[in-house]
C-alpha cells in the first residue's frame, strides 16, 4: 500500500542522510553537503586540481616578465632558471605560453561551456514543459543539431570564419555542443512536470516561467551543476582540439596552439619534451580533473551511490 | 455554484498521436455551496480528470465548466487567480504535493506573494495561525520542517489549511485520504465534514465507497468515462439501480456481514452498455442511465 | 502445517541506530488455517511476513526460532532458506503488480523463475496451465505481455506461480490493496479457494484492511508499533476484541451505512512511536485512552481464552 514506503521510509532511511555517527545531531541542507562533498576525494582531488590550474592561469602571468610569444630567448633550451619551462626553438618562453594559454583555456570553456549551458537549459525545460508543438520542433531542431558531425561542422566554420579571438571560437562551441543537455533535461523536466507539487504551484496562481525557475529547476540543481561542469569541460577539449589542428585564433597562445607548434616543430623528434609536455598535462589535468570531480558530486548529491 | 454540462475529455495517444483515448464522456453534474458531492469510481473512469479540469489543469475537449456562470475556460491571467481564490485543490499523494527540496511551509509562503502582499508580517502570521488551528495543527509543530519529517495526515491537512487560508467557496478533493493511515484517516474525513456544515462546497473523488457514503449529500457514480448512476446519497446507495453500482456494493467488504454469495448480481455488464444512453430520473433526485430503471 | 513462531525479533539496520521493527513475535498457525495480519503502516506486519521467508537483506535477525511442520526454519541465514523458499513457505511480495519486467512475456518470465528455483519446468508446466485455466485465465496468456493484462488478471498469475509447488505456507503480501473493489474480491476468494483446493496448506494474508480480513481470513492478528496487539478468529476480533488499539482501530473505520451526519467516528490521536527508540513498557501507552502506571511495564502476549490472546493489562484484568 502506497502508505507504507513514505512512512517506513521515514522509520528506516533517516533523512536527512545525515550523521554517520548516531550522537551528532543531522546537519542541515547546506552544510550536509559541505560535510559529503570534503569527505569524498575524488571531489577534492579533481577540485584540487582544476583550482591549482586556474590560480596559475590567474596569477602566472605575474609570474614572469617575458611575454608569450616574444623571442626573448635562447632558442630550444631546456627547463632552467631563467626560464622555468625552457625555451621553444623560436626562443619563446614556454612557461609565459603555458599560463597565457590557460587563460585561453578556461575562457573557452567558460565562455562556450557557459553558451551551451544556457541553450541547452532552456530549450530542454521549454520542450519538457510545455510538450505539444513546441516540444515536437524543439525535438526536432535538437535532433538535427546533435546529429550534425561537430567537430567536421566546427573545423569547416573555423575555416572559413578566420576566427580571430577565443570569444568566437567559444562562440562556435557553444552553439553546437549544447543537445545532449537539452535532451537530458527535457527528460527530468517530463518526469518532474507530473508531480503534484507543480500542480499546486500553478493552483497558486504561478506562471510557466516561474513554475519552471522556482520549482523544477531547483529540484534539478545538483544536476544542472554537473551538466554544466561537463559542458566546460567538453568545451575546452573541443578547442583544443581545434587549436592543434590549427583552426583556432593564430595571434595569439594557447595550450592546443601551444602542441600545434611543437609538433610542427618536431619537438617530439628533437627531443624538446618541455615544449609539449606542459600543455598536454594541462588539458588532461583540467578536463580530467573536471569528470573526476563530476564523478565524486554524483556520490555527494545521490545518496544510494555513498560508501557507508 | 459550479456546474459541469456534457464536458468531455479526449487524450491523443500512441505513435505519432494517432489513437484517442476518451477518458471523460457526456459529464454533467452541479456542486452546490454546503454540499458534498462524491464522484465514485474504480481506476480509468476518468473521475480526476474531471477533477483537473474543473481546477484548470487540464483543458476540456467539449462541453463546459461554469461557476457562478461564468466559463472556466475563457479565465486567464488576473481572472484566473480570482478564480483559484476561489476554488483549489488537494491531491492524493501527500509526499509528491510538496517540492522536497524546500520547507513545508513554503506552500502557504507561495499563496501570500500572489494574493496576500499586502498584509504585514504579523497580520499574516496571525492569519496562518488561524488556518493551522482550523485544521488542528499546532503551528509550532509544522511550520520549519520538510515534508520529509512530517507525516502523510499533516501534510494533507496543511494543503487543506492552504485552501482555506484563501477563504475558497469549493475545494476539489482527489483521493485525499487514500494514502492515510486508517487512524488518521476519519480525523481528515470529519475535518471535511466540519468545513462543509461552515458553507463550503466539495467535491470530493474516491474509489472508496465507505468513505463516500459517510461524507457526501449527493453521489455519483462513474464508469469508463461516463456516469451511470447520480443523486442523493441515501438513494444511490439504499436503492442502486444500475448494475454496476450493485456489483460495487456488493463486492465492498463489511465489518459485519459477509459477502453473500447467494445474491446472484446481474452479470457484469460491459462498459460498452453504457454508451448512448442519457440519463434518466428513476426517483426524485436520483437519475440512471437509460434502460437500467425499474 | 503448523508454524510456531516463539520470540521473533528482527530489526532494521540504519546510519542511526536499529530500527526495532519486530520485536518477541510469538504465535501459531494451524493446519488449513488463513491468518490475516493487520496493522497500519510502519507496525511491522511486512517485516513479519518476510522474516518467515528471509527475503529482505537488510534485514537483522536478532532472536527467535521458527517451526514449520516440526522442522526449524533457519530464518536467520540467507542461504540456508534457500531450499525452503517457494518449497515449503512461498512469497506473493507486495507491489508484485509493478515487478513484472515489462519486456518480458509472461511465459517466459515464468520459466525464468522457475528456472532460478532448480524447478524442473517440463514437469510443472502442464500444472502450471491446469493451475491458470482454473484461476480463469486464458490460454493465450503467456504469450501477452504484462502491460496488456489488467491489474486483477496479474495479481491472478502471481499467485498462481507462487502457489505452484503447493507450499505449506503462503504468505501474501498486501495483495488486494491496489485493486478495484469488485476484482478485490474476487482476488481474496481466490486465496480462499486456494486454501480449499489445496494448493496451499496454510496463509498469512498482510494488509491493513481488517474488513477485507474478516472476509476471508479464520483468525487476524493486529499488530502495532512492532509488537502482536492482539490474535483472535476473525468473528470475534471484529464482534469482542479487548485490546485498546484494535476497538479503536475498528470504531474509526467508515462503513456503508453509517453517514457522518448521524455518527461522527473518531480516529486515534497522536502517531505511533519510532521505532528507533521505542518506549519501554507497552508502546499504545502515549495513545491509550485507558492506560495506566501500571503499562509502564510491557504487558506480555498472552491467552485470555482458548484463541484469543492480547497484549494488554487492562484485557488481562
Amino acid at each position: 500500500m502506497a502508505v507504507s514506503t513514505g512512512q517506513l521510509q521515514a522509520d528506516i532511511e533517516p533523512v536527512p542522510p545525515g550523521a554517520l555517527q548516531p550522537a551528532a545531531p543531522a546537519p542541515a541542507r547546506r552544510s550536509e553537503f559541505l560535510y559529503f562533498a570534503f569527505r569524498n576525494w575524488k571531489f577534492v582531488l579533481g577540485l584540487a586540481v582544476v583550482l591549482a590550474f586556474l590560480a596559475l592561469a590567474v596569477f602566472g602571468p605575474m609570474l614572469t616578465a617575458h611575454k608569450p610569444l616574444e623571442f626573448s630567448g635562447p632558442t630550444a633550451s631546456p627547463p632552467s632558471h631563467a626560464y622555468w619551462f625552457g625555451t621553444t626553438s623560436f626562443g619563446q618562453d614556454v612557461f609565459a605560453q603555458f599560463v597565457y594559454g590557460l587563460r585561453a583555456t578556461f575562457l573557452v570553456g567558460c565562455v562556450g561551456g557557459g553558451i551551451a549551458w544556457l541553450l541547452g537549459a532552456g530549450v530542454g525545460f521549454t520542450a519538457g514543459y510545455r510538450s505539444g508543438w513546441i516540444d515536437d520542433v524543439l525535438n526536432m531542431l535538437t535532433n538535427v543539431v546533435l546529429v550534425i558531425p561537430t567537430l567536421a561542422i566546427l573545423i569547416i566554420v573555423a575555416a572559413y570564419l578566420n576566427v580571430h579571438s577565443y570569444v568566437t571560437e567559444a562562440i562556435l562551441i557553444g552553439l553546437t555542443s549544447w543537445p545532449w543537455a537539452a535532451r537530458a533535461v527535457r527528460a527530468q523536466t517530463f518526469s518532474l512536470k507530473t508531480r503534484d507539487f507543480v500542480d499546486i504551484a500553478r493552483l497558486s496562481g504561478r506562471k510557466t516561467r516561474h513554475v519552471i525557475t522556482t520549482e523544477i529547476a531547483p529540484n534539478m540543481s545538483s544536476y544542472l551543476l554537473m551538466m554544466f561542469i561537463l559542458l566546460f569541460g567538453g568545451a575546452v577539449l573541443i578547442g583544443a582540439s581545434l587549436d592543434f589542428l590549427g583552426l583556432g585564433p593564430s595571434a595569439s597562445v594557447s595550450l592546443g596552439l601551444m602542441m600545434n607548434n611543437a609538433y610542427s616543430a618536431s619537438a617530439l623528434l628533437l627531443g624538446l619534451w618541455w615544449w609539449f609536455l606542459p600543455p598536454g598535462i594541462g588539458i588532461i589535468g583540467i578536463v580530467g580533473g573536471l569528470y573526476v570531480m563530476n564523478v565524486g558530486l554524483d556520490e555527494i548529491f545521490n545518496p544510494k551511490l555513498r560508501e557507508l | 455554484m459550479l456546474e459541469l454540462d456534457t464536458c468531455c475529455k479526449s487524450f491523443r495517444v500512441g505513435a505519432f498521436g494517432t489513437k484517442e483515448l476518451v477518458a471523460v464522456r457526456d459529464v454533467s453534474f452541479e456542486v452546490r455551496s454546503g454540499n458534498v458531492v462524491s464522484l465514485i469510481g474504480e481506476s480509468g473512469s476518468g473521475k480526476s480528470t474531471i477533477g483537473k479540469m474543473i481546477l484548470r489543469l487540464l483543458p476540456t475537449t467539449r462541453g463546459t465548466i461554469t461557476y457562478d456562470g461564468t466559463d472556466v475556460s475563457t479565465l486567464q491571467g488576473r481572472s484566473l487567480r480570482e478564480y483559484y481564490a476561489d476554488v483549489q485543490g488537494v491531491f492524493q499523494d501527500p509526499f509528491s504535493s510538496y517540492n522536497p527540496i524546500f520547507k513545508a511551509s513554503r506552500v502557504f509562503t507561495m499563496l501570500r506573494s500572489e494574493y496576500f502582499s499586502s498584509l504585514s508580517r504579523s497580520e499574516w502570521s496571525a492569519k496562518l495561525e488561524r488556518s493551522l488551528e482550523a485544521v488542528s495543527l499546532e503551528p509550532g509543530d509544522v511550520l520549519g520542517k520538510y515534508p520529509h519529517q512530517l507525516s502523510g495526515g499533516q501534510l494533507q491537512r496543511m494543503l487543506i489549511a492552504r485552501a482555506l487560508l484563501l477563504d475558497i467557496r469549493l475545494l476539489v478533493a482527489d483521493e485525499i485520504i487514500s494514502m492515510l493511515d486508517a487512524s488518521t484517516r476519519i480525523d481528515v474525513l470529519n475535518l471535511l465534514g466540519e468545513l462543509k456544515s461552515r458553507g463550503l462546497g466539495i467535491l470530493f473523488i474516491t474509489h472508496d465507497l465507505s468513505l463516500g457514503n459517510y461524507i457526501s449529500d449527493e453521489t455519483i457514480i462513474l464508469r469508463r468515462g461516463r456516469i451511470v448512476e447520480m443523486g442523493a446519497t441515501e438513494k444511490v446507495f439504499g436503492d442502486p439501480r444500475h448494475p454496476y453500482t450493485q456489483n460495487l456494493l456488493a463486492s465492498v467488504p463489511h465489518l459485519h456481514e459477509k459477502w453473500r454469495h447467494d445474491r446472484v448480481v446481474a452479470a457484469a455488464v460491459p462498459a460498452s452498455a453504457d454508451d448512448g444512453r442519457a440519463l434518466v430520473a428513476v426517483d426524485e433526485g436520483h437519475l440512471v442511465a437509460a434502460g437500467f430503471g425499474p | 502445517m503448523s508454524l510456531h513462531v516463539d520470540d521473533l525479533t528482527v530489526y532494521y539496520q540504519s546510519l542511526r541506530g536499529d530500527v526495532k521493527a519486530v520485536d518477541g513475535a510469538t504465535f501459531e498457525i494451524a493446519d488449513g488455517e488463513i491468518m490475516g495480519l493487520a496493522g497500519e503502516s510502519g507496525c511491522g506486519k511486512s517485516t513479519l511476513g518476510k522474516s518467515l521467508i528471509r527475503l529482505d537483506t537488510r534485514m537483522r535477525y536478532v532472536r527467535g526460532s521458527v517451526e514449520l511442520d516440526g522442522q526449524e526454519l533457519p530464518v536467520w541465514d540467507d542461504a540456508r532458506m534457500n531450499p525452503f523458499r517457494f518449497r515449503q513457505v512461498s512469497i506473493i511480495p507486495q507491489y508484485a503488480l509493478s515487478a513484472l519486467n515489462p519486456t518480458r512475456r509472461i511465459g517466459r518470465m515464468a520459466v525464468e523463475l522457475l528456472k532460478s528455483r532448480d524447478v524442473a519446468v517440463d514437469a510443472v508446466l502442464p500444472e502450471f496451465r491446469r493451475r491458470l485455466e482454473l484461476v480463469d485465465l486464458p490460454q493465450d496468456i503467456l504469450e501477452r505481455f504484462p502491460i496488456e493484462l489488467s491489474g486483477g488478471m496479474k495479481q491472478r498469475v502471481v499467485m498462481v506461480l507462487s502457489s505452484l509447488l503447493d507450499p505449506s505456507l503462503l504468505i501474501a503480501d498486501e495483495v488486494t490493496s491496489a485493486l478495484d473493489v469488485s476484482t478485490q474480491r474476487a482476488v481474496a476468494e481466490l486465496l480462499v479457494e486456494f486454501r480449499d483446493r489445496g494448493f496451499v496448506k496454510s496463509m498469512i494474508v498482510i494488509t491493513h484492511d481488517l474488513s477485507v480480513l474478516y472476509q476471508m481470513a479464520d483468525s487476524i492478528l493486529v499488530m502495532y508499533a512492532g509488537k502482536l496487539a492482539e490474535k483472535a478468529p476473525a468473528e470475534t476480533i471484529v464482534n469482542d476484541s479487548r485490546h485498546p488499539y484494535t476497538q479503536l482501530l475498528l470504531s474509526s473505520l467508515p462503513e456503508v451505512g453509517v453517514r457522518y451526519a448521524e455518527r461522527r467516528l473518531k480516529g486515534i490521536p497522536g502517531r505511533p512511536p519510532s521505532l528507533l527508540e521505542p518506549p519501554a513498557g507497552c508502546r499504545f501507552q502515549a495513545r491509550c485512552p485507558v492506560a495506566t502506571e501500571k503499562c509502564d511495564e510491557q504487558p506480555p502476549f498472552c491467552p485470555l481464552e482458548a484463541g484469543h490472546e492480547a497484549a494488554c493489562w487492562k484485557a488481562v484484568a
